[in-house]
């Protein structure tokens, strides 16, 4: 199986969400999906938490997904998707089904960081054989931006808003991909969709693979994030480029480090770009703590990058 | 899809015939609209990837037609075009 | 009178759901452990480890995750079963709602146990009466015997009806109570059941579907007019169901209720599960002191059998119904209300007095069944009694 495809194989295949949905103007999630989606060379069977990607995207009787899709509720995902997946591997076993079909489950920070996050790990301890894709915009966007404990440090969220005293949410975001990469499954990666022929070359990897795979992907949000809606893949870029946002896949427990920026840019260039943090400026302090934490969780994944930790 | 009483719904919710979307002409939300330069283009496909809206179609690896019924004037195609082919224009 | 031998087991309620369970051989089973449901769900661990059965046992992290499971397993047109009780019938509360608005065939047995706080993990009715406005079929179960022909029953009551169907039986007294349970042959069971036809299928990629959309206001009422529909169809589905079970099998199960000695009763007891039983003991000896009582025994609670409620119980003078939850509505327990409701439109109601009894596993004796009867016997006399009483409780 090719590890990477081109964008001429990609546009062949066209696999994504149809137009006529209801994200909004500049919403980088339905790239993430045509990229996701095109990747497979197999029959793709989608299960989806409730958030942005599914209320746009199946507006009854409207429906942008040309695969068999499935809903049913906010923080069962992964359980929904083990329920088709045990069934398929049911008929498998039994002979009664001979094609193969990927099974990809697509989720936001919401209900996988949160509320999501016990179906999560429970399906990926049973081993179930699916992809987990994250589409991080960094806070519950499609209720109007309230804080998850995916929103990094000092984002004005309006759960967690800039006032006078404090300003914004005070807590650090969870490590999900160190949390999953602890469950000790095969396949665990970070991708953007900046870097898209990363994001395809992780994406078919997983799909090679047996057994439970998550792959985190930034997904910039125009009205949450404040910032022009042309920029989306431009703000992912930065994220990935200032190792906000580092690329790296963990392998049967091997890190790798998939990009090194040349020029390792000051994470104050992504923060200065977006209302989320217009606040922030002020505060020398708070985008030094930031700049800190970037740069200690950059110099541990170089130190992990190429060994074998779990 | 004309669903003129509950009898006429398919039974469990569900949707048939997907994508139904396609009915759905989002094209009005825009202010701006992508105006294509055919002879800059290089054809190397980042604005079919990164289109949200499923408005540009490509035919054999080349840029082929827009499908404004469905653009939102986002302008990503433009941003990310690397040979300057594809302009935003204000509608108004 | 039996067409069929049947085996004879001593069996547990769970027991006998377990090993209707096993001869269903439903495609996958996911279930979280709970009093007092818990063995079912290790019997029947036991029976996928020994390949006694083709299933895919899905051993949960959580309720709502069985529920999440076997929503998704039965939109990918399998045959799907799980076990519950109270906590964490609760828990899987949203997603119940899901499953009928879905349509999807799910079969649950449940053992029914009492709803926190304080925790209690003995049988009342508080956890399937909180779940009756779901949209699942619900059948409530006087004996193991019972238990192990209904779940089997359910099966296809749910994939005619294409509505999930919760088969209830009393926690700890049925569950955990041995008694006699005549078995069908796993012939009989497959014969009867046949295989499932799904409404849709998510694993027919060449047809795709989306299943579970957003509804705006424009939609939503006439998908669920749509539901009420089928609950009401599915009141046929279940008579056909019964009757053609009895027919091939030789047994008698009541489709919506139970009679017993009703024909020349002066006044009715009208019961559900377990304590219908203890009821006709109580008949039994009190017709020999000259009493002529008589027990109605509702077995299909949801859909509710209001018109043969209704024509079964016009002509009376009294009923005394009883039930085993409070629903805090401060004039009776939920079945009494329903009851009310079946009767309101005829010109004339018998009086009614609700027995609220038994709450978490407080137990209902055959003293406190003659005292259920005596007092409805009262209200035949024209006496003047509350609305409802609560009948074994401490300080009353």
């Amino acid at each position: 199986m090719k590890k990477i495809l081109s964008l001429k194989e990609l546009s062949e295949r066209n696999l994504g969400l149809a137009g006529g949905h209801r994200a909004c103007a500049g919403c980088p999630f339905p790239s993430i999906v045509k990229m996701v989606l095109s990747s497979s060379d197999y029959p793709v069977v989608v299960a989806n938490a409730t958030g942005c990607m599914e209320v746009t995207t199946t507006i009854f009787p409207y429906t942008a997904w040309p695969v068999p899709w499935i809903h049913s509720a906010f923080e069962n995902v992964a359980a929904t998707i083990a329920g088709v997946e045990t069934v398929y591997k049911s008929l498998k076993k039994r002979g009664l089904i001979k094609e193969k079909i990927n099974f990809v489950a697509f989720a936001g920070d919401g209900g996988t960081y949160d509320i999501g996050l016990q179906a999560l790990s429970g399906a990926i301890e049973r081993g179930h054989n699916f992809l987990y894709v994250l589409y991080d915009n960094q806070a519950y966007m499609n209720t109007g931006i309230q804080r998850s404990s995916g929103t990094p440090f000092g984002a004005h969220t309006t759960t967690s808003p800039a006032g006078k005293v404090i300003p914004g949410k005070m807590q650090e975001r969870k490590d999900i991909t160190e949390i999953i990469a602890a469950h000790e499954i095969p396949y665990v990666a970070q991708a953007s969709p900046s870097h898209f022929g990363d994001l395809i070359r992780k994406v078919r990897r997983a799909f090679e693979i047996e057994g439970p795979k998550f792959i985190a992907v930034i997904s910039p949000c125009v009205p949450g994030w404040g910032y022009p809606e042309n920029k989306s893949i431009e703000m992912a870029k930065l994220a990935v480029e200032t190792c906000f946002w580092p690329l790296y896949e963990i392998e049967y427990g091997v890190y790798k480090i998939n990009y090194k920026p040349k020029e390792k840019l000051p994470v104050k260039v992504f923060l200065e770009r977006q209302e989320r943090f217009k606040h922030l400026i002020q505060r020398e302090d708070l985008i030094n703590e930031i700049q800190k934490k970037v740069d200690e969780k950059w110099e541990r994944l170089l130190s992990l990058d190429g060994k074998k930790i779990r | 899809m004309n669903f003129k009483s509950w009898r006429d719904l398919p039974e469990g919710g569900i949707i048939k015939n997907v994508p139904t979307s396609i009915y759905f002409k989002t094209g009005d939300w825009k202010s701006k609209q992508p105006k294509f330069i055919k002879e800059k283009c290089t054809n190397c496909l980042l604005c079919w990837l990164y289109c949200p809206d499923c408005v540009i179609e490509v035919k054999d690896g080349k840029i082929y037609e827009f499908h404004f019924d469905f653009c939102k004037g986002c302008g990503i195609c433009s941003e990310v075009c690397p040979a300057g082919a594809i302009k935003m224009e204000d509608l108004r | 009178m039996r067409i069929k031998n049947f085996i004879k087991h001593a069996l547990t309620g769970n027991e006998a759901a377990a090993y209707a369970m096993k001869q269903i051989n439903p495609d996958v089973v996911a279930a979280y452990p709970i009093t007092p449901a818990t063995e079912i769900v290790q019997i029947f661990s036991k029976y996928v480890a020994d390949g006694e059965v083709d299933t895919e046992f899905v051993p949960v992290e959580s309720e709502h995750s069985a529920m999440s499971v076997c929503i998704g397993a039965s939109a990918a047109g399998a045959r799907v079963m799980t076990a519950t009780a109270s906590q964490g019938l609760a828990l899987m509360h949203e997603m119940l709602y899901i499953a009928s608005g879905l349509r999807l065939p799910i079969v649950m047995v449940v053992g029914n146990r009492a709803l926190s706080a304080p925790i209690n993990i003995h049988g009342d009715h508080s956890d399937t009466m909180g779940s009756r406005d779901s949209g699942w079929i619900q059948f409530y179960c006087e004996n193991a015997n019972e238990v192990y022909h209904t779940t089997i029953m359910a099966v296809k009551i749910a994939e005619r009806a294409n509505l999930p169907c919760m088969v209830c039986m009393d926690g700890f007294i049925i569950t955990h109570g041995m008694e006699v349970v005549e078995t069908l042959s796993d012939e009989d069971v497959r014969e009867f059941l046949g295989k499932r036809e799904p409404l849709y299928n998510l694993l027919d990629v060449k047809n795709p579907i989306t299943v579970g959309p957003l509804d705006l206001f424009d939609f939503y009422f006439e998908h669920k007019r749509s539901q009420a529909e089928a609950m009401l169809k599915s009141k046929r589905v279940i008579a056909e169901v019964v009757r053609d079970y009895n027919t091939r099998f030789g047994t008698d199960f009541p489709d919506f209720v139970e009679e017993y000695e009703t024909k020349d009763a002066d006044f009715l007891i009208i019961s559900m599960s377990s304590a219908a039983g203890t009821i006709k003991e109580a008949i039994d000896i009190k017709r020999e002191e000259g009493i002529k009582v008589g027990l109605l025994r509702v077995k299909t609670f949801r859909p509710f059998p209001y018109e043969i409620l209704r024509e079964k119980i016009k002509g009376f003078k009294a009923i005394g119904i009883m039930d085993r939850a409070e629903s805090f509505s401060t004039m009776g327990g939920p079945l009494s209300i329903e009851i009310k409701a079946s009767l309101y439109p005829l010109e004339k109601r018998p009086s009614a007095i609700d027995f609220i009894f038994g709450l978490g596993g407080r137990e209902f004796t055959l003293e406190d069944a003659f005292k259920v009867i005596e007092i409805t016997k009262k209200l035949y006399e024209g006496e003047k009694l509350p609305e409802f009483m609560y009948i074994g409780l401490k300080g009353e």
